[in-house]
């Protein structure tokens, strides 16, 4: 095995040896060979799963690398979904649509970095909360947004691959996800990203050396803000369907649980968190069906927390894990990762 | 006109003048020291120089020009480094990126830019080689070849000093700006930190001002002292002038001295 360095170029290389190159090209296969293997359903997990990867790769960036919260980004989100579904209806071919989705959302995202520069900590959470809020209610006012009744997504043209819509759709939201991963990555190899962390670990040292801290927190905001653009445009193509229901507060709340699931500041992590947790509030939904176990959360949810029954069992679930990541690994799922792969290094010593 | 120079500078914070009425000058690649007791003002000077702070009046003129009013980071790169009391380094990052984060002022590739860092050829590579090279040039002169790829809250103290003065280095500055480089060093780092502070000025030709307390450090080193107290100036000059001044020794030992 080769540790030594040659080249300072090897340090921002995508891949950092052939091993690395060869793994990933099977994963990249194994990826876009799916859908002619498994049932469409299949597909539609692992196109959440990357929606919410993409989500998580712009949250983590703010909150993981910037040091900044936002309790607010399925607001974000809605924002992309809804100029989507606007622009497709007026016509807008959907790689316009998606643009546009990403930089009005970048906006919204640079408009609510603003305050981020006066407040901090929980004030900061606050401010992110009621915006989060005060989207999903403005568009359940507004008629031509579909008010409360939500509106119909339009499909777009794929016609032109030869394969069946949904497994069109599936490569463009793979082949986005996996620009947005290597987007990420560049980004924190860069001067921006190095900027981002310095502010995170000492806005005074950050300063002192020249970065204008202004412009930094509020391009943090705006990349993270395009992400969940971008991903909500992309949530909105596969439902079909979207209401403000769709985004509420409990979202937030679960893109922020996914990143500190996977790891802060890692965007290993943020896929993991995202792969993870998304499986795993799809399988709570069918917890009740599970022989003893089932039967045992029913009563438990109905003795002590709501009359409805299990419906809050992932919400459970989901504060458990937070908590037993912050106890025994704050850098989550990557941590683990990452001490297994030392441990494997190591081994047998 | 002077190369830095400072004018009639108060701050005060509530009823306490941490920095009162005070004048003081420094020549070019001049090495020039700051000494006075703990709560003497001297931190707060730095954090009026960089822009921490606002003073209520005076003037800091820098190459001529009014550094009142500006930003940290237009102060740095108005081409002022500095480094701090109890180390503000990114903690979290390593060695390497701590000082890059250095460069970060001469770097100068967009958002758009960054995102083809991983071709070689993009513009974003290209510079971020250019600038990887002036780093490991410092690297090599604070030897800390063997730190480069650690995150620096792992370093031993000494080393998380160098790499906070590598920090200040990378950005090539005029003027720096050393807040108890020494402090809480092993006797053999802090030769090693006089000898480098001595480098910095000879072959780098930068201007150093630095706070201190180790006397011996200071009169080793410098071209002129200034010796505060309750944020006036007690006495400018050599460092025999400075150290043997019955006020200086007053103020660092106290009144009765003579008496004990």
């Amino acid at each position: 095995m080769r540790n030594l360095k040659t080249d300072y170029f090897e340090d921002l290389q995508l891949f950092k040896d052939g091993l690395q190159l060869f793994w990933s090209a099977v994963l990249l296969l194994l990826l876009f060979a799916l859908p002619f293997f498994v049932k469409t359903y299949y597909l539609t997990i692992i196109n959440l799963m990357a929606v919410n990867v993409v989500v998580a790769l712009g949250l983590n960036l703010l909150v993981g690398n910037t040091g900044q919260i936002s309790l607010g980004h399925a607001g974000f989100v809605a924002i992309g979904a809804y100029t989507t579904v606007l622009l497709l209806k007026a016509g807008v071919p959907f790689i316009f649509a998606l643009t546009a989705s990403g930089l009005v959302t970048g906006l919204f995202g640079v408009l609510l970095g603003i305050p981020s520069l006066k407040l901090e900590g929980p004030y900061l959470a606050i401010a992110t909360l009621a915006f989060g809020l005060a989207v999903t209610t403005v568009i359940g006012r507004m008629d031509f947004l579909g008010g409360r009744m939500g509106m119909n997504v339009p499909k777009i043209s794929l016609g032109w691959t030869g394969l069946k819509y949904d497994q069109s759709l599936y490569y463009v939201i793979i082949i986005i996800t996996i620009l947005a991963v290597i987007a990420t990555r560049n980004l924190l190899k860069s001067r921006i990203g190095r900027a981002f962390q310095a502010i995170r670990d000492s806005d005074i040292a950050a300063s002192a050396i020249g970065i204008n801290l202004t412009k930094y927190k509020l391009y943090s905001f705006g990349i993270s803000a395009f992400f969940a653009g971008i991903a909500g445009s992309l949530w909105a193509l596969y439902l079909g369907f979207i209401n403000p229901t769709l985004f509420s507060f409990i979202l937030s709340i679960n893109f922020l649980v996914i990143i500190v699931l996977g790891g802060l500041g890692s965007i290993t992590g943020s896929v993991m968190g995202a792969i993870v947790l998304t499986y795993l509030n799809l399988q709570l939904e069918d917890v009740v069906e599970i022989p003893i176990l089932g039967d045992a959360l029913l009563r438990f949810s109905e003795l002590f927390m709501t009359a409805t029954g299990v419906s809050n069992v992932s919400w459970f679930l989901t504060g458990f894990i937070l908590i037993l990541v912050v106890l025994f690994e704050p850098l989550g799922l990557y941590g683990l990762w990452l001490r297994t792969k030392i441990y494997w290094k190591r081994w047998p010593f | 006109m002077a190369f830095f120079q400072i004018d009639n500078l108060s701050k005060s914070f509530g009823g306490l003048k941490a920095v009162d009425q005070l004048d003081f000058q420094v020549q070019e690649k001049e090495i020039f020291s700051i000494i006075g007791p703990n709560g003497a003002g001297k931190s707060t000077i730095f954090n009026c120089i960089n822009g921490l702070y606002k003073p209520e009046q005076g003037k800091i003129l820098f190459k001529g020009n009014n550094l009142i009013g500006r930003r940290p980071d237009q102060i740095a790169s108005a081409g002022i480094a500095r480094t701090f009391q109890n180390l503000e380094l990114f903690a979290h990052m390593t060695t390497l990126d701590n000082i890059m984060l250095g460069r970060h002022l001469s770097m100068k590739a967009s958002i758009a830019a960054v995102l083809g860092l991983s071709f070689k050829r993009s513009k974003a590579a290209k510079e971020e080689l250019q600038h990887r090279r002036k780093v490991e040039e410092i690297i090599d002169f604070l030897e800390l070849e063997s730190a480069r790829d650690q995150f620096v809250s792992n370093l031993p103290y000494g080393k998380q000093k160098l790499v906070e003065l590598g920090r200040a280095l990378a950005l090539e500055p005029d003027l720096l700006l050393l807040d108890e480089p020494a402090a809480g060093l092993t006797q053999e780092e802090r030769e090693d930190m006089v000898f480098w502070i001595k480098d910095i000025r000879d072959l780098l030709g930068i201007t150093v001002i630095l706070i201190e307390h180790n006397m011996q450090m200071v009169q080793n080193i410098s071209d002129r002292i200034l010796a505060i107290n309750f944020g006036k100036p007690i006495t400018t000059g050599t460092p025999e002038e400075v150290l043997g001044h019955p006020e200086v020794i007053r103020a660092y030992l106290g009144e009765d001295i003579t008496q004990v």
